[in-house]
């Protein structure tokens, strides 16, 4: 049954350890060569790429994209997080239909849902239109090109992950916990907090992690909703491989952003282990 | 229960509204955003005249088509590698699970530094070799799904009764799984049709092997026109109906 099994997974995995594990590999390595005087790659060992990571100039689009990646993330854990409670406090037959409409916008073209925002955004746009119609007369609001429309843009994209996410364990959710709760007193908001938030916290972990780690390393929603005046990790690699043709540091810039992927996914792991023992202590009470 | 009602219309509004506004202005005769002057096919028919978007397309098509071919076989035998094995180590779990997890810009200068080390020219081809990638781990993930409700007691009664191990996997194993296999399919097609930034990275220099969401991100970039709301209402349009028929042929694939 062994040989089988391996014979049945060699050609995937031979093409996943070749077209992945081997370039990302080489990737790594990368990142400690030297640039070259003509932007090719100069065979020396160095840290200095690293280095440059913590640069100041560097450093501040570093703290910039954290920032935007953060307020995208924690908005849509609120919109996605209050999507999924209504969607599972619907009565049965309904939560898959509800959650098919929720999830698949996500599976349609990104570059097609980030140029809807275009349309609604710039200057004659639809908002800009519908502020007119209630009787704005001034000029046009500059709402495409800003920090928010990278934000809106980030949020209206990555919702529905979180909406899945964060379903996964309030579907799971026994209800009877909450009602004990109520019996014995508390109010909606303390059930809510001391019962439904932390027992759901996995799943509103899991979605954050996803949001942050593809909104920081974006590089196309700054690109066409920030008007190019907004930079991410995702620009800064951009740039290193298609421009400034600075592979190694281009190298050292996406490995930092896989260390902070591993680390948020680590920190992932750690609340859902918190929230599992949590339900065996409540278990063990009864 | 009110606000459990207005909660999923406001989401609802959020997500679908701005997707509702650009298939409707496709269909605007004026194609200009602030007023509607009638209903028309005429962005619809000046696509099919516009040369650059119709060979984007039929590359398009021509790396969809073959990545899913390759990633189908190949993520199908994974599975069931994978399913059919006692213990499964945590390093082939996270092998297969990590082209889902890794990120687009990551996988893409991974890809473009790996070709152009070892010398190869890029194009459609080493486009279909990164969509295979990915495709893979989502192929797999589907038929690995519905591989753990399957019982294998019964390819045994097959191989007991004289099968060869072929004949038990075309007779018994496929026509069960095989609805798994094509939503996967479907699946892998919607993904590759719809991958910008792998594709944008592997495709090499020159024109010729310009994808359709490469096209589209040009266009994008230089502004709002009648014709790509009517592009990107057709690509939604595969997009959907695609994952609409394989969400039926396996129940819950969008939620995976």
């Amino acid at each position: 049954m062994t040989s089988r099994s391996a014979l049945l997974m060699a050609p995937a995995l031979a093409w996943l350890t070749g077209l992945m594990v081997v370039p990302c590999a080489l990737v790594l390595a990368l990142a400690f060569f030297r640039r070259g005087i003509y932007g090719g790659i100069e065979y020396t060992f160095t840290l200095e790429n690293f280095g440059m990571v913590l640069n100041p100039l560097y450093a501040g689009i570093f703290l910039n994209s954290a920032r935007i990646a953060g307020t995208a993330t924690v908005i849509a854990v609120i919109i996605g997080y209050a999507a999924a409670y209504a969607i599972a406090a619907s009565p049965r037959r309904l939560q898959p239909v509800f959650l098919f409409f929720a999830v698949l916008p996500f599976w349609s073209n990104y570059l097609i849902r980030t140029y809807a925002w275009i349309v609604l955004l710039n200057r004659e746009g639809l908002v800009t239109q519908l502020l007119r119609w209630l009787g704005y007369e001034g000029e046009p609001p500059a709402l495409l090109y800003t920090e928010g429309a990278v934000i809106t843009g980030l949020v209206y994209n990555y919702l529905p992950f979180v909406v899945l996410a964060c379903y996964a364990p309030l579907s799971r959710l026994n209800p009877e916990l909450a009602e004990a709760s109520r019996d014995l007193g508390a109010t909606a908001l303390t059930t809510f907090r001391r019962i439904v938030l932390p027992l759901t916290l996995p799943g509103i972990a899991a979605g954050a992690v996803f949001v942050f780690v593809l909104s920081i390393g974006n590089f196309v929603t700054p690109a066409l909703l920030g008007g190019g005046r907004f930079q991410m990790i995702g620009n800064l690699v951009y740039d290193q491989f298609l421009t400034a043709n600075d592979w190694p540091f281009g190298a050292a810039l996406s490995m930092a952003l896989i260390a902070i992927m591993l680390l948020l996914l680590t920190l992932q792991a750690f609340a859902a282990e918190r929230a599992s023992s949590r339900v065996v202590v409540r278990e063990d009470a009864t | 229960m009110i606000a459990r009602r207005i909660v999923l219309v406001l989401t609802f509004a959020f997500l679908y509204i701005p997707i509702g506004v650009l298939v409707a202005l496709s269909f605007n005769e004026g194609g200009l955003p602030t007023a509607w002057s009638g209903f028309s096919f005429k962005w619809y028919a000046s696509l099919a005249g516009n040369r650059p978007i119709l060979s984007a397309a039929l590359n398009t098509l021509i790396v969809a088509v073959v990545s899913t071919a390759i990633a189908t076989l190949l993520g199908t035998l994974l599975a069931i590698g994978v399913e059919i094995r006692r213990r499964r180590g945590a390093a082939l779990e996270a092998l297969i699970f990590a082209p889902m997890i890794i990120p687009d810009i990551v996988l893409a200068i991974a890809l473009l530094s790996f070709f152009s080390m070892i010398n190869l020219t890029m194009g459609l081809h080493t486009i279909v070799l990164a969509h295979v990638v990915f495709n893979i781990a989502f192929v797999c993930s589907v038929v690995r799904a519905r591989l753990k409700t399957f019982d294998w007691s019964i390819t045994e009664a097959s191989a007991d009764l004289g099968a060869s191990a072929f004949t038990t996997f075309r007779r018994v194993t496929l026509p069960v799984i095989l609805p798994a296999v094509v939503a996967g399919a479907l699946l892998a097609f919607t993904l590759s049709v719809d991958e910008f930034i792998i594709a944008y990275f592997t495709a090499g220099a020159g024109r010729a092997s310009t994808t359709l969401p490469m096209q589209i991100y040009s266009m994008i970039r230089f502004g709002i026109t009648p014709e790509i709301n009517a592009l990107a209402t057709i690509v939604m349009a595969v997009s959907v109906t695609a994952l609409a028929l394989s969400q039926r042929l396996n129940r819950g694939v969008v939620g995976q």
